[in-house]
């Protein structure tokens, strides 16, 4: 199958920096909380579906996106598709929701939106990936859950 | 004072459980979920066992199991888009019979109070009324395409065939069959919840029906036919639904399931925020703008969402609850 992306030339930008291992994060006595930082980490090297680029170079997920309460055991993620057709968008939130839920302590309450805005159906993608009945069936599909498996292969 | 008690708790399945159906006779009660199998669960002494595994009978997640009114049959709903009922006709729980129809994921199934209809409904959008035609029998009596997004819930009155549907429509419709022309039509839409309705439950009248949404609210909807006291106008139709009640500021996320005890009249909720709660009407309350109190928070009640409660028919205030990690939990309510 052969189909032209949506936005044939999207803006690249490039990647920030590697956290920085502190030395209390190495103090195994001291209690380690998940921050925006570790949750960006454990997405931004997910793979476009359509271009040979991560999400974090399309700045489709960017760190001041992410929102972490580690009291309230709430995870939000809010990404940006470049264009506001994007015909990927829901794919490209079940690929982030998939890995926050592989990745993630089941306690965390993980929420995955389309950035306020930026999307023509913004309200109709984020229900259905709010639906987690309709994740849960998605899931079951193989051909999707192959292509979910290409875009977090490198997270 | 309150109090749910935990009286059991059961690694049930692996991964999630969607539904606990407890039998007509309330001493066994099945269970299913994302692991394609079905449990029966009975009482032995003070503690719950599992009896007998039902398997092979499905492709992919078993969304919702269902007893018949007589004990003697249980369906269950499935993702792979079929519908199966189970009976131990030979001696032991076999799968008798398949219902094929629906296009994809079947996500509920209810049978009337009769026995002699069951309802499904599924994402095809479409709710579907079958008949029990014979032994093992079922025919397709309507397809009802009255919502425009996925059919979450199906319902039966508790003592007539009028049928009720939950859907991402964010709305709820009723259905009843034409005595006239034997047609099954829509005659009412209960439109206010302002995202997905999950679930839905009747009172034991069946006057009444709480629905709950992923809008975090319960809103309890009243039936006033054409001879009302109280003055509501019908119009030329046989019956309409006010919602009388809203539940709002209690739930902090989406509200999956709602039971209506027919015995105690409590109402019990799960929701995605791990919590179960349990309202009361008010003593007080006015019969056309009915007050309900929360009287009681069960925090952590699991660990993850709460996908569903259900009342013990018996009205002993047995609960049983289930979760996405896995868990069953039964508990025992008691009020001071």
């Amino acid at each position: 199958m052969t189909k032209i992306a949506d936005n044939v030339n999207p803006d690249v930008y490039d990647k920030g920096s590697e956290r920085e291992v502190t030395t209390n994060e190495r103090n195994e006595d001291i209690v380690d909380e998940f921050d925006q930082r570790e949750v960006f980490d454990l997405i931004r090297n997910i793979n476009d579906p359509e271009h040979p680029l991560t999400l974090e170079e399309l700045r489709v997920v960017e760190e001041k996106n992410i929102l972490v309460d580690n009291d309230k055991n709430v995870v939000n993620v809010y990404f940006t598709p470049t264009i506001p057709h994007c015909s990927m968008a829901t794919l490209i939130g079940l690929s982030i929701r998939v890995q926050l839920l592989r990745a993630l302590p089941s306690r965390f309450k993980v929420t995955v939106e389309v950035s306020e805005g930026t999307h023509v159906s913004e309200h109709a993608v984020n229900k259905q990936l709010a639906d987690k009945e309709r994740v849960a069936a998605a899931l079951e599909n193989n051909n999707l859950v192959q292509i979910i498996n290409q875009c977090v292969v490198n997270s | 004072m309150a109090k749910l008690e935990l009286l059991q708790s059961i690694s049930g399945h692996k991964g999630i459980v969607w539904n606990v159906s407890w039998h007509p006779l309330g001493k066994i009660f099945a269970s299913c979920g994302e692991d394609k199998i079905i449990k029966l669960w009975g009482k032995e002494g003070e503690a719950w066992s599992m009896k007998t595994v039902l398997v092979d009978g499905h492709q992919r997640t078993i969304r919702e199991v269902a007893w018949s009114p007589c004990g003697n049959f249980l369906a269950s709903a499935s993702f792979d888009g079929t519908t199966a009922v189970w009976d131990k006709k030979s001696g032991q729980f076999e799968c008798n019979a398949t219902l094929e129809g629906h296009e994809n994921e079947v996500k509920s199934v209810a049978w009337s109070p009769s026995g002699q209809l069951l309802a499904t409904c599924g994402r095809d959008k479409s709710v579907w009324v079958w008949e029990v035609a014979g032994e093992d029998e079922y025919v397709c009596e309507a397809v009802l395409n009255a919502h425009n997004q996925d059919v979450k819930k199906v319902a039966w009155h508790p003592s007539s065939d009028l049928l009720a549907s939950a859907s991402y429509d964010n709305t709820v419709k009723i259905y009843k069959e034409d005595q006239m022309d034997s047609d099954w039509t829509c005659i009412a839409t209960l439109q206010s919840h302002e995202s997905t309705v999950w679930s839905l439950a009747f009172d034991k009248s069946g006057k009444r029906l709480a629905t709950c949404s992923d809008d975090r609210t319960v809103k309890i909807w009243q039936e006033y036919g054409p001879d009302n006291q109280e003055g509501v106008n019908v119009e030329d139709r046989e019956s309409i639904w006010k919602c009388v009640c809203t539940l709002s500021g209690y739930h902090t996320r989406c509200i999956y399931d709602i039971t209506w005890c027919t015995t105690t009249g409590l109402i019990a909720t799960a929701c995605g925020d791990d919590i179960i709660r349990v309202f009361k009407e008010a003593d007080d309350s006015d019969p056309s703008a009915p007050t309900f109190d929360l009287i009681y928070t069960k925090l952590d009640a699991h660990s993850q969402d709460v996908n569903c409660v259900k009342w013990n028919p018996l009205g002993n205030q047995e609960l049983a609850s289930c979760s996405d990690n896995g868990e069953i939990k039964i508990w025992k309510f008691t009020e001071q």
